[in-house]
């Protein structure tokens, strides 16, 4: 039924390796991964076991030491520096846990911001962040600045700005973790209704209850996928990509 | 999304944002910004300042010297400073001293390339105005002396050649003099009485462009005299006076004689001079250096004692020339080193702020900035700190020499150049220091600056 979907990233055979002194450790070893057009996931699974080094790659923070990463059928393992940042900036929005907003900027100023590297004019970029804000509800606070606001609206000012270039992914990296779970589920609800609206969101935690939320479900241990329900739920009949994963 | 714009019209959009941006930045830290610019206002400030001070002074210094004509020695009597305290001995006694006659033949005859020679005699006395009385000195000289020594004869005219073959009373008085004698009228046309003699005023000069006892010793023959101020005390011949009245050189001869005396409460001098003054110009301008040091030779032969002063303007304006060459050498130095310790205030500064903000990079990096982007960011803010810094130290540097002139009374130049200079200098400070810390938060790894602390 959804044969048709179309895949926004491909993973093949990833696999990243890092020297700790004189041991090379494999935080990812081999994670093969196709990401559909509104899939909404959760990556889940112990401290360590390369969760955070997944969103970065997923994220073009990092490269892969082998292996090919597709994003929109575009090869962006091996981009140079300058295009990776043109990626993150036009295709991915980021959510972190500690929201990662810019102090001295406003609520606005900071939605702004990817579109400022994305050379957006002024009204424009005005226009969008303004209605971004409103539609997170802080269409109030427009001129405030993080620290006047709660956690929780920081998140959802962090929200608006992954939103802010139209992104094909939005990555999120224990987005309600520095929460309680009042604001935390707000945030969630926000996820879940961007997702009913199309969005593609990957959600990294090692929250169970999140497991239970996302359609998909995709769980890590030592640098392997070692569950992912999406293949086995959404697409029974699995494809090339599924069949190298099992391999 | 579409855009209308151009690409030059976006990239003066880009940078005002980052202006604006790195103003925010930088007004987040007020105190500290204030601080690091500090450094540069002291820098650019005293660059302009002593820039200023240092050109006013070599400025009056030169243009009094130039005055006294590049190619032309001055040579002046001195009183020998031995008879200082024997005054009641030589109560009587005729005084001679200074330069003679005969020094003056021998520099006309025996001294290559001497052009003209401009002899003058000087004597001391009261210059009446009907009953106003001025203390003044008398200048005996010849017609070309207005023109041989740079002063300006700014009202009436000087005497002529004819004048002083009649031996006329005619005299010209100093600006000073004409002002204290005659307040409230024209003196042209007027008589002035000095002893028995009538003269009459027919024309105002200039003051005189230099105390030549500024450079006294500059010729090697120092003659210990004290430095008579405007309205002070007249002491002996050789004396700079702004009273003084001029009257052609045979007039003072033939109406004083030979021997001037010289009359103070009750007791009197008499001295025999020659000439006060003598006045040669060396026709070949290369030739000035050599002629003085003939002429030099010739005097140390002639008078045993030192009772002469030689003044060579050319080599007083190279010594002011030189002196303001080393200064200029020792204020670029200073101003080089107060500029570079401002721009290594301004690197640390800056290299702790991207150490603080290497999670705000992190995030920039995340949300699409590029490296580029990082660089311009820092590097903006940076030149925008000293850019600051740069606008109040000039400012700071321009009001410094107005405050100087205004209540230390000294000239001071501020060159159009001077500020602009400072300011561009301040700029590229801005610049240099800059770069590696903008290098170095732009060449962070996003993973690593996201995750600091």
């Amino acid at each position: 039924m959804q044969a048709g979907r179309r895949a926004i990233i491909e993973l093949r055979q990833v696999e990243k390796h890092y020297l700790m002194g004189s041991f090379l450790v494999k935080a990812l070893d081999g994670i093969t991964l196709t990401v559909y057009a509104g899939d909404y996931i959760s990556i889940l699974g112990p401290s360590g076991c390369g969760k955070s080094t997944l969103l970065n790659i997923l994220g073009c923070l990092d490269q892969p030491t082998t292996g090919e990463y597709l994003l929109e059928g575009r090869d962006v393992a091996r981009l140079p520096d300058d295009e990776l940042s043109q990626v993150r900036g036009k295709r991915l929005g980021f959510i972190f846990q500690s929201y990662n907003l810019i102090q001295q900027l406003t609520v606005v100023e900071n939605i702004e911001v990817p579109l400022y590297y994305q050379g957006v004019p002024e009204a424009e970029s005005r226009r969008i962040a303004t209605d971004l804000a409103r539609q997170v509800g802080l269409g109030e606070r427009l001129d405030h600045r993080p620290t006047e606001l709660s956690g929780g609206q920081q998140q959802r000012v962090a929200i608006a700005r992954a939103l802010a270039n139209d992104p094909a992914v939005i990555l999120a990296d224990e987005a309600t973790g520095n929460l309680d779970s009042k604001s935390g589920g707000d945030i969630l609800k926000i996820f879940d209704d961007l997702n009913a609206a199309g969005k593609t969101l990957i959600m990294i935690t090692h929250d169970e209850k999140m497991a239970e939320r996302t359609p998909r479900v995709i769980r890590l241990r030592d640098g392997q996928v070692v569950f992912d329900s999406g293949d086995a739920i959404v697409r029974p009949s699995a494809g090339a990509a599924l069949s190298m994963k099992e391999g | 999304m579409k855009f209308s714009k151009t690409v030059g019209d976006l990239a003066v959009w880009r940078l005002k944002r980052s202006v604006i941006l790195g103003l925010k930045s930088l007004w987040m830290h007020k105190l500290r910004s204030m601080l690091t610019a500090l450094g540069i206002v002291f820098g650019v400030a005293s660059v302009i300042a002593m820039l200023a001070i240092g050109e006013g002074a070599s400025h009056e210094a030169q243009e009094q010297i130039k005055n006294l004509g590049s190619q032309n020695i001055i040579l002046q009597s001195v009183k020998p400073t031995n008879d200082a305290t024997a005054g009641e001995q030589q109560r009587s006694l005729i005084l001679s001293y200074g330069l003679t006659r005969r020094d003056l033949e021998q520099i006309r005859n025996t001294i290559p390339g001497v052009e003209v020679v401009v002899p003058a005699r000087q004597m001391k006395d009261y210059i009446w105005n009907i009953s106003h009385s001025v203390d003044a000195d008398v200048l005996g000289t010849v017609s070309w002396y207005p023109e041989m020594r740079g002063r300006r004869v700014s009202a009436g005219r000087f005497f002529t050649n004819l004048e002083m073959e009649d031996r006329s009373n005619v005299c010209v008085l100093s600006a000073d003099l004409a002002k204290r004698l005659f307040p409230l009228s024209d003196p042209i046309g007027r008589e002035v009485r000095l002893q028995r003699s009538y003269f009459r005023v027919i024309g105002i000069i200039e003051g005189r462009p230099i105390s030549t006892d500024a450079a006294a010793g500059s010729g090697g023959l120092g003659g210990g005299s004290q430095k008579a101020k405007k309205g002070g005390e007249k002491g002996a011949p050789g004396e700079e006076s702004t009273y003084e009245m001029l009257i052609p050189l045979t007039t003072l001869v033939e109406r004083f004689g030979e021997v001037l005396m010289k009359y103070r409460s009750g007791s009197f001098e008499a001295e025999k001079v020659d000439f006060h003054e003598v006045t040669v110009k060396i026709n070949d301008p290369d030739k000035v250096m050599t002629s003085a040091e003939a002429i030099r030779h010739l005097l140390e032969r002639n008078h045993k004692e030192v009772d002469y002063r030689m003044i060579v303007p050319l080599e007083l304006l190279r010594r002011a020339e030189r002196t303001k060459q080393i200064f200029n050498i020792v204020l670029g130095s200073i101003a080089a080193i107060s500029l570079i310790v401002g721009g290594i205030g301004i690197m640390n500064i800056m290299l702790a702020t991207v150490t603080e903000r290497t999670r705000e990079i992190g995030i920039r990096r995340a949300l699409g900035a590029k490296q580029r982007d990082i660089v311009s960011q820092f590097l903006i803010e940076t030149v925008l700190l000293s850019g600051a810094g740069g606008l109040i130290g000039v400012a700071v540097g321009l009001a410094i020499p107005m405050v100087i002139t205004r209540f230390a009374d000294m000239l001071t130049i501020v060159e159009f150049w001077a500020p602009a200079l400072a300011f561009t200098i301040s700029v590229v400070i801005g610049v240099a220091f800059g770069i590696y810390p903008a290098f170095r938060a732009a060449g962070m790894n996003p993973v690593e600056a996201l995750r600091h602390e």
